[in-house]
């Protein structure tokens, strides 16, 4: 491959120009391109708005470099703002206006009034108890996150390397590969405290320095974008919003361990990230900030996507690199460990798509920086998918040690229509619930661990009083069974056992005794499978079984579940329609059902198994099925 | 061997070429053969077995292992319900239960007798504010409701037989 | 290679160069329970019964586990033990658990760890789809309801083998082990070595059993049973019966076969001696006519299926001779069509091999002779020994009997027919003028001897300089093709036997490990040192029989082509 013709002199030109640019930028609409708001219309009210301008002769550019000159408009796709909910999402900078629910219908409006005549649409504007929110910074949702790696989310075009660099984009990179070894950046990560945002927490410095050690021809970076956990998407937002960060974090990688093949594993879920990555990837390597002697540092640095092919698993760091290798994606024994034996038993790096995405600002502003965020133990931010039956749904990114209730309640708005909360699913299907006792719990990796909860990649499903905690078990484990890859035994037949035994009991057909196979079942499972998925598939299980035990039993024992089965009911005769003709009690199977000729019949609660025969046979209408309070 | 069956068998030919015959890009090469056929035929992987030099049984079992490979044909609109975590708290399962009455498929059937739908579940599309959400051909529908769904097949089908009317 | 200390249950256990903790355990004195470790496979670590838990608590399996000086573990804790039963009961509610009519009731693992492990009730129901065994190969039977996953086949196929016929299918508790597209394995390329049979832990792959066949002709009056055995199974069959591996017992076995009704019994290596002079000659024939070269062997019949299926061009490169056991059939029958006629009987032929795929050869076209088999049986070692036992026969402590005149004389170079680089070297013995005692030191000190997976030679004849190659395993042989193919490398003679080791590790044998099949070998060599004679020519009835052959006949006795037209 040719050697990269951009000097580090020329980059230097170009992080000015690329600054000068924007700042140059008078007026500048972005349209949200994030799953969520593209699934919403966004893509139509952005076409939409380039053909309005257009045609109301406004120049519209796209790229930073085009000169619009006077009556020019900015008209550009950013990444995912993380407030889902309200979408499609519009910003007007530099007003720092967000524009909520927007659709075609409104697109005029817009332009009109507040791109030609600076004016704000009210009716447009964020709204929350009878406050009108003007600037998107104020937006509580906004206002109570710290925001690292979402820093350019909804901010600039995702697709536009310059605006990258104009916001410093890859000066964290040049500094790396001029002003430091490889030891040093090393030393910086490890420093800084970074821990692995995959789940696991493995502080990145430690391995970043174990494959820097390593002696070996070839070395990988290897980012995991197999971001599998349902109602997780954290990393999606990253990836469509700001890919270069994730880049950057691993040329930095790269610079730090010596490794010069890069390798992303994106999910196959996300064609927009595949999409936005590839372009990214493209456009770094035209400027000359990806390939073969780097700004002439001698320094060469590949980047590769590897698209998943749907299977959990694969978030499993030997899995994910049998996959990337054309293989079935089953984890393997370890040790040897992936540091040392890693991607086709090399020395490989492999952290996840938020970890390297904070590499950069760790490195431009230090250690000592970073560590002012967070906790002492788990330093920096962590960026949450919340979900579920919350008001605001959305990615939040926090400070470590945030507590789940600022931010199920001050950012997330509190419990959907009113409802009382009842637990939060944290860390997908490997993590456990957490219940109203936990919500002043700092979120860091060791304090959740304490309560049996794992941070995870970081989803946060809220559930409300009316979620049966047994039937979220069940879900999980059918999820977990399902993307069991089936290597080892306790994993593939036991999370079988588990789901079987679970659906028994949600159909309340359970006994006391399955209570005690699913605890049992949940140890072996637990401490005798090969890899993290079995390691953590019972957590969900567990976890409910130690919070919500009176649910199970209310399938066990009761034989009826509030949430499941809706409110208890009997059927009743209303004494005053029967005529005693005797039909009832004829097509009553349990006999539960007595009464003279012509006489009002009654019900033997106890008899009865509702199977609602003798509603069917009532001429007259005279069976009631009553509910019972409670 | 049908026209189109040897069509396909050429197509996956030049995808394997692309990609230089080697075998760690299997898992690439059976998506763009998917993404352009919806599925991989047993003529497809042999091919891909005998171009990579590696045995069908291992081409097979890559191919069985990962969820998106479907080894059957497919019907023209692959419709998937999501089952995520947001979307099954949301209420999805109604709306692929309506959906399956709907097209009228029964067992292990996922395509529709006419060929036109084919129903899959999918495990989180990543759009969960959107819960419940679903796809057609990739296209996502958000906070679905069955006959939301079931009015966006009609539709669908509307068209279709317009086209061929 | 690590060095050290370990404490296991408390005892000081030192551990040099061992590979794991596993057999660290094992050399202490601890029988730790496995499937899915094989010490000849890659490492698996699957089945998770090897688990062990180390000071703080934490439990990992200890057949991927280095071990490390100062490492404490325990094997027996009672998490480690109740998780043993937990995954016993596991396995056992996902098994055809319909012991005692399993071809592999009592030397089945599962069967003996769920025993030992006192499994007496199993709570969960079998809910999985129950499958239709697959009988149409004619070595293996495949019983997908009885497999537990382990993988040992899968990585025997592809890792030792090359073939890659069956893998797994699906993922989860879906997955299966199958050949592709669900096929049935006679409908793949499988070449019958049935190793996958060998490693099976459970009834899920074995051997295909024809003993009922066996007792059918013994038992029949009209019928002349007669026998012959090959090579590998003397040093073998005893160790069923307390003999230590390698030990030759061709003796014992005769006597019994005798006391099991069988008519006469002879020896394979009289047959091994007739291919040795036939391919020598061809070989030398060779030389003269400038190839093809390289010459393969053929005795190997699963070696021969694999180029039919994956390498047709090298067919031509096959030596046109014979096996072994066909060239003793078409001699045995030839000689013997007067004497049935005369005597009113059929003569049935039985085979003992310590080979699954020469079922498969025994029922090539190629081998019938009007449209019968040459060779009506083949039975395995282990299908012999199931008959032995079956009759209560104490091979350990049976009078010894030689087997009969005059097939079952032969050379000290047939009975190495059944260890790896024996084929090369008893063909060398004849190829070679000189023919003193140094020489055959000479030919043995060539390196074409011992377990390496490839062993080169270079010998000259004359003025001819021969390049040698031995291999066994036929994932050897696939990297020997692919580089003769890149022109990397060439021979004159290339030994190829399917089987790790030769024939002695074949899959009709008793279960045993590399070194077990080593010792087998050595076995052989033994019978090689102490034999009357030690080259095929000096075998006066072979000489005399193809003395006294035209040379119609002797194509149509002792040659074949697999090139297909």
């Amino acid at each position: 491959m040719p050697d990269c013709t951009l000097t580090r002199a020329q980059f230097h030109m170009l992080q000015t120009e690329s600054r000068d640019l924007l700042a140059a930028q008078k007026l500048k609409v972005l349209v949200c391109a994030g799953t969520g708001c593209v699934a919403n219309g966004s893509m139509k009210v952005y076409d939409y708005l380039k053909s309005a301008c257009e045609a109301r002769g406004l120049n519209v550019c796209v790229a930073l470099r085009e000169e619009g000159g006077e009556g020019s408009v900015h008209l550009k796709k950013s990444g995912c703002h993380g407030f889902c909910e309200i979408g499609p999402l519009v910003s007007i900078e530099p007003l720092d206006i967000l524009y909520t629910h927007v659709h075609v219908e409104d697109c005029d409006e817009i332009i009109d009034k507040t791109i030609l005549g600076g004016e704000v649409i009210e009716r447009l504007l964020y709204h929350k108890d009878g406050e009108v929110y003007q600037k998107r910074d104020d937006i509580p949702f906004y206002k109570l996150q710290h925001r690292i790696v979402l820093k350019n989310s909804g901010k600039s075009d995702a697709e536009e390397i310059l605006e990258y660099i104009a916001l410093g984009g890859y000066a964290a990179f040049e500094k790396a590969l001029f002003e430091m070894t490889g030891e040093e950046v090393c030393k910086t990560i490890s420093d800084s405290g970074l821990r692995g945002r995959g789940g696991g927490g493995f502080p990145a410095g430690r391995k970043w320095e174990s494959v820097r050690r390593n002696v070996s021809d070839v070395k990988y970076i290897v980012c995991n974008g197999d971001e599998g956990d349902p109602g997780a998407f954290m990393d999606q937002g990253v990836m469509e919003g700001n890919p270069h960060s994730v880049i950057e974090g691993m040329l930095i990688a790269g610079v730090a361990t010596g490794a010069t093949e890069g390798y992303i594993y994106v999910r196959a879920e996300y064609p927009l990230a595949v999409k936005r990555l590839r372009i990214a990837i493209a456009k770094a390597e035209e400027l000359g900030l990806l390939g073969d002697n780097i700004m002439g540092s001698g320094f060469n640095f590949h980047m590769h996507i590897n698209r998943g092919a749907g299977a959990f698993v694969c978030g499993e760091g030997s899995a994910l690199t049998s996959s990337i290798e054309g293989k079935r994606g089953m984890p393997r024994v370890k040790p040897p460990r992936t540091v040392d034996h890693g991607l086709w038993g090399k020395p490989t790096v492999l952290n996840n798509v938020e970890t390297y995405a904070n590499v950069p600002q760790i490195v431009l502003n230090g250690a000592d920086w970073y560590r002012s965020i967070g906790t002492e133990k788990s330093p920096g931010t962590k960026t949450f998918a919340l979900t579920g039956n919350v008001v605001n749904t959305g990615l939040v990114e926090v400070p470590m040690g945030t507590t789940l209730r600022q931010v199920i309640f001050d950012i997330g708005g509190g419990i959907k229509d009113g409802k009382k909360f009842k637990a939060v699913q944290i860390g997908g299907p490997s993590g456990g619930c957490l219940t109203e006792e936990h919500l002043d719990l700092p979120m860091d990796f060791d304090s959740l661990k304490k309560v049996g909860a794992i941070i995870g990649s970081g989803g946060l499903v809220v559930m409300d009083e009316d979620t049966c905690m047994v039937e979220v078990a069940r879900f999980f484990m059918n999820f977990t069974q399902n993307e069991s890859c089936g290597k080892c035994v306790p994993c593939r037949e036991g999370t079988k056992r588990m789901l079987e035994i679970l659906e028994r009991i949600i159909h309340n057909e359970g006994s006391l005794e399955d209570l005690d196979t699913l605890q049992s079942l949940a140890e072996t499972i637990t401490e005798a499978s090969l890899c993290g998925l079995g390691q953590t598939a019972c957590k969900p299980v567990l976890s409910t079984l130690k919070y919500f035990r009176n649910e199970y039993l209310a399938h066990v024992v009761d034989k009826h579940c509030p949430h499941c089965n809706g409110r208890k009911r009997h059927l009743e005769i209303n004494p005053t329609l029967c005529r005693g003709c005797g039909k009832c009690k004829r097509n009553c199977p349990m006999e539960a059902i007595s009464g003279e000729l012509r006489q009002p019949h009654t019900i033997d609660v106890t008899k009865c198994i509702h199977c609602g025969a003798c509603w069917g046979a009532c001429p007259f209408g005279a069976i009631d099925a009553i509910e019972e309070e409670g | 061997m049908d026209a189109a069956k040897e069509a396909m068998l050429r197509r996956a030919e030049e995808i394997i070429d692309s990609y230089g015959c080697k075998r760690e890009n299997i898992i690439a090469i059976m998506q763009d053969v998917q993404a352009e056929y919806k599925y991989l035929s047993q003529e497809v992987l042999e091919k891909i077995a005998e171009k990579l030099n590696i045995g069908v049984a291992k081409v097979y079992s890559v191919a069985t292992f990962y969820e998106n490979f479907s080894l059957e044909a497919k019907g023209k609109y692959i419709v998937k319900v999501c089952n995520g975590t947001a979307c099954h708290v949301r209420k999805s399962q109604p709306i692929y239960d309506g959906l399956r009455e709907y097209l009228g498929l029964q067992g292990k059937q996922k395509t529709s007798a006419d060929q036109l739908f084919t129903l899959e579940t999918v495990a989180c599309l990543g759009a969960c504010s959107l819960a419940p959400a679903m796809t057609i051909n990739d296209e996502v529908h958000a906070k679905m409701t069955p006959d939301a769904a079931i009015n966006l097949l009609e539709e669908i089908r509307r068209k279709e037989a317009a086209q061929n009317a | 290679m690590a060095k050290g200390v370990m404490i296991i249950d408390g005892q000081r256990v030192n551990f040099d160069g061992e590979k794991n903790v596993l057999a660290v355990i094992r050399k202490a004195g601890i029988e730790m329970p496995t499937f899915c470790y094989h010490s000849d496979l890659s490492t698996y670590g699957a089945c998770r019964m090897c688990i062990v838990e180390d000071e703080r608590g934490k439990i990992d399996a200890s057949c991927s586990l280095e071990p490390r000086d100062g490492m404490v573990i325990k094997t027996n804790s009672a998490r480690l033990l109740k998780h043993r039963r937990t995954i016993l009961e596991l396995m056992l509610a996902s098994h055809d658990c319909n012991c005692t009519t399993c071809e592999k009731s009592g030397n089945c693992r599962l069967q003996e760890l769920a025993h030992q492990f006192g499994i007496r009730a199993v709570r969960f129901q079998d809910t999985r789809e129950k499958l239709e065994p697959d009988l149409s190969s004619p070595a293996v039977v495949r019983n997908p309801n009885k497999c537990i996953l382990c993988g040992d086949c899968v990585r025997i196929c592809e890792e030792l083998q090359g073939v890659n016929i069956i893998d797994f299918v699906n993922r989860g508790s879906q997955a299966r082990v199958a050949p592709a597209f669900g096929r049935m394995l006679s409908e793949t390329k499988c070449v019958s070595c049935g190793q996958c049979a060998a490693v099976c832990p459970t009834g899920a792959i074995t051997v295909k059993n024809e003993i009922g066949e066996a007792w059918r002709a013994i038992h029949d009056p009209n019928l002349r049973t007669v026998v012959q055995i090959a090579p590998a199974v003397r040093v073998a069959i005893g160790e069923a019966f307390g003999i230590p591996a390698g030990e030759n017992v061709l003796d014992r076995l005769v006597t019994a076969l005798k006391l099991m009704g069988v008519d006469e019994v002879y020896d394979t290596n009289f047959g091994a001696d007739i291919t040795t002079i036939t391919e020598a000659s061809e070989f030398l024939d060779r030389l003269k006519a400038g190839g093809p070269f390289p010459m393969f062997t053929s005795c190997c019949p699963a070696w021969v299926k694999y180029l039919e299926n994956e390498n047709p061009k090298y067919l031509k490169n096959i030596s046109t001779c014979k096996s072994p056991m066909e060239h003793f059939a078409a001699v045995l029958r030839d000689k013997y069509a007067e004497k049935d006629a005369a005597d009113g009987k059929r003569t049935y032929l039985i085979a003992i091999m310590p080979c699954t795929a020469k079922k498969m050869e025994a029922a090539r076209d190629e081998f019938k002779t009007d449209g019968r088999p040459d060779v009506d049986l083949v039975l395995t070692t282990h299908e012999v020994i199931d008959m032995i036992r079956e009759n209560g026969i104490q091979l350990q402590d049976v009078e010894l009997e030689s087997p009969d005149l005059p097939f079952g004389m032969a050379s000290g170079s047939a009975a190495i027919y059944g260890v790896t680089g024996g084929v090369a070297e008893a063909v060398l013995r004849h190829c070679v003028p000189d023919k003193s005692k140094n020489a055959l030191r000479e030919i043995a000190a060539l390196g074409i001897r011992g377990d390496e997976a490839r062993k080169e030679t270079v010998v000259h004849i004359g003025d001819t300089e021969l390049k040698i190659a031995v291999v066994h395993g036929l994932i050897n042989a696939r990297k020997l093709l692919k580089e003769m193919d890149e022109g990397k490398t060439f021979f004159h003679l290339v030994e190829v036997m399917t089987c790790q080791g030769g024939c002695v590790g074949g899959a009709g044998q008793p279960y045993g490990l590399k070194d077990i099949k080593k010792t087998r070998g050595e076995g052989l060599h033994q019978i090689d040192n102490t034999s009357m004679f030690k080259r095929a020519e000096r075998n006066p009835v072979v000489t005399q029989i193809l003395g006294e052959m035209d040379e119609e006949k002797a194509h149509k006795l002792l040659h074949v082509s697999y090139v297909k037209e």
